[in-house]
């Protein structure tokens, strides 16, 4: 077990600067997941932690030693691959000791800790047949096995999951997650599917463009993003983004949508620091969009009325799309009461929860935030 | 109405194409196979079947007296174990180089991009410009007719073959693999043998056999760097065309022996060479 420690890494190949000054500090035992969208860099930065890469600049520490320029076999970590790279040539017993049996432990040592491993994974029944006679789970949890059965002082996880359908997964998610409640190992985890990112991590990175963009604990990302890209790559369906003006009266800020379109209200007290007149966008999630009863609406919120364009059920919710100042929005409505498209609506919008950004720059305006 | 359809699927139309197939098919095995046959049925038969009109299609009397004459009088058998320990050894030493200087190549792009052209560049010099310089330099050394120059000499000249061929094969491993047993605790070493060469191996067999057949049939080499110790099977053809006429039951017969070799190694690396190793190790 051991922090990692990263700070101003670079990495390129050729003429593609694939990660540009990362600096990250992983506490011991904590669950990271690195996310965002192919090309982030998440990878890259993950490889050049085991050694399969090396930095160009910068500096990593696994456990307060800086690692930089040991060989992967010497920093103690193990990974597993999104093609899961299991041995074939070996059977399930040969790939989770081929680690132990390169450093040299003692046979029934290893009889013993690759007996366990499998146990523990129920892989035991398998540890005598090939990797091309198991089924794409079975192989996960060997390539798990194989992490685990020498108790590195960090696991690595390169998108473990992305070649399972989709009930294996979820699965496959869940005994991720208990197994490192059970053994408590550092663990950074990259995927760039978002509901894995919020299920498994104590901690999200989210990268873009090979720079973090922002991290901290999954619902503070969700709730308070820094930016644009954050908010609409975190949660599903995504937020909705109206653009708008804003403007101030004697006691009250009002967000004035584009295009002719209604006058917002926002609670008292937000956006103190955002000057009359300046161009913003309105964030809000679908959970935060409602349909209106008979009832005025409650303190913090605006009634809107619009028509409904596209209804999309889940089961238990339903989602309809509707049109905001000439914009596509989204409100989260019950499963039953969802109505159908063309008919008219009265949508209550949550402004406590909403984010306002500036578009300029796409960053979150500080005092918008909760 | 399935069965009358299947009838119809079966009906004349590929009755006939299935005979013209069939045909092809006999031509060619009958191309293939009918020189072997000739070559075999030659070797044991009595010198006065050789060439009549019409010709002997099996011997009424089979006789072993062209395999005695060419193994011994004409030296076929130390022709053969030379041969064979000339073929093995160089083999050997061009695959596991071959192998080696491929994985360098394909792993860490050694030598950028122009050393594996230029490795095969080796083989756009015509054999005759470099026979001579390599005759003398052998003279000097004192490699001229010995079994270690003759398989200096095939290694070398075959080292292009193995290194392309294993280079095309390890550039298609996944890569994952060795990194997964860089991390397990590997050195790259140990990845290259544990892990890599054997899932290269039926890469590795495929370029074994052609560097095998490819020196057990060299003909011009053998002929300029070797006397009377280290001399091949092939050099000893020459022997059987002679002022007397042509010996054609010890030739075939040591063409038939020759044969041999590359029967059973064939036979030998089959299975790896349609086995794929690398199923099951990656996604589905």
């Amino acid at each position: 077990m051991a922090s990692v420690k990263i700070g101003a890494l670079h990495k390129s190949y050729g003429s593609v600067h694939a990660v540009r000054g990362v600096d990250l500090d992983i506490p011991d035992g904590e669950f990271t997941v690195l996310v965002g969208p192919s090309g982030c860099g998440k990878s890259t930065l993950l490889r050049t932690i085991a050694g399969l890469e090396d930095a160009d600049a910068g500096d990593i520490a696994i456990g307060g030693e800086v690692v930089n320029g040991m060989r992967p076999r010497d920093r103690d970590v193990a990974m597993v691959f999104q093609d899961y790279a299991l041995y074939p040539h070996m059977t399930v017993f040969g790939n989770i000791s081929l680690s132990l049996r390169a450093r040299r432990m003692p046979k029934s040592e290893i009889e013993e800790r690759v007996k366990r491993t499998a146990a523990m994974l129920g892989v035991g029944p398998l540890l005598g047949r090939y990797p091309r006679q198991l089924s794409g789970g079975q192989r996960q949890r060997v390539a798990i096995g194989r992490a685990i059965v020498r108790n590195p002082r960090v696991f690595l996880f390169d998108e473990p999951l992305s070649n399972l359908d989709a009930q294996l997964r979820d699965e496959m998610r869940g005994e991720i997650k208990r197994l490192h409640q059970e053994i408590s190992t550092t663990m950074i985890y990259v995927t760039h599917d978002q509901v894995e990112a919020m299920t498994l991590a104590d901690r999200i990175v989210l990268l873009r463009d090979g720079v973090i963009e922002q991290q901290g604990a999954p619902l503070d990302l969700f709730e308070q993003p820094a930016s644009l890209f954050v908010a609409g790559f975190l949660g599903s369906p995504r937020m909705s983004f109206i653009r708008g003006r804003l403007e101030r009266t004697a006691d009250a800020a009002l967000v004035k949508l584009s295009n002719g379109g209604p006058s917002l209200a926002l609670p008292s007290g937000r956006a103190r620091d955002v000057g009359d007149g300046a161009e913003v966008i309105l964030g809000f999630r679908p959970e935060h969009a409602g349909r209106a009863n008979a009832s005025p609406p409650a303190d913090g919120r605006a009634r809107i009325e619009s028509r409904i364009e596209l209804v999309q059920p889940t089961g238990s919710r339903s989602y309809a799309t509707f049109s905001l100042a000439g914009q596509p929005a989204m409100a989260e409505l019950q499963a039953h009461d969802a109505g159908r498209a063309g008919e008219p609506i009265h949508v209550d919008i949550n402004l406590r929860s909403a984010v306002l950004f500036d578009p300029g720059t796409g960053k979150a305006l500080q005092d918008s935030r909760r | 109405m399935a069965a009358r359809v299947a009838s119809l699927a079966h009906g004349p139309r590929s009755l006939r194409a299935s005979a013209a197939r069939a045909l092809t098919i006999g031509l060619f095995v009958v191309f293939v196979l009918v020189p072997l046959y000739w070559v075999i049925i030659t070797s044991i038969k009595p010198s006065s079947d050789y060439l009549t009109t019409p010709p002997v299609w099996f011997p009424a009397k089979p006789t072993i007296v062209h395999y005695t004459a060419a193994l011994f009088s004409y030296r076929g058998l130390q022709g053969l174990i030379n041969s064979l320990i000339i073929a093995s050894a160089a083999t050997l030493l061009s695959t596991l180089m071959g192998t080696m200087m491929a994985y360098s190549l394909a792993r860490f792009n050694t030598g950028g991009r122009h050393l594996a052209l230029w490795v095969i560049s080796q083989r756009f010099l015509p054999p005759v410009a470099i026979v001579l310089p390599i005759f003398l330099l052998f003279r000097a050394w004192g490699l001229y007719d010995t079994l270690i120059g003759l398989i200096l000499a095939y290694s070398f000249m075959t080292l292009p073959l193995s290194v392309w061929m294993m280079y095309a094969y390890f550039r298609q491993l996944p890569k994952s693999l060795e990194e997964a047993a860089l991390v397990d605790g590997l050195s790259r070493w140990q990845a290259f043998w544990m892990v890599a060469i054997p899932i290269a191996a039926p890469g590795v067999a495929a370029a074994a056999v052609f560097v095998f057949i490819a020196v057990w049939t060299e003909f011009f080499f053998a002929l300029i760097l070797t006397s009377r110790y280290a001399f091949t099977l092939p050099t000893i053809f020459r022997a059987f065309m002679g002022f007397q006429g042509a010996q054609y039951g010890e030739a075939c017969a040591l063409a038939t022996v020759s044969l041999a070799p590359s029967i059973v190694l064939g036979m030998l690396v089959q299975r790896h060479l349609v086995r794929g190793l690398t199923l099951g190790a990656l996604r589905g």
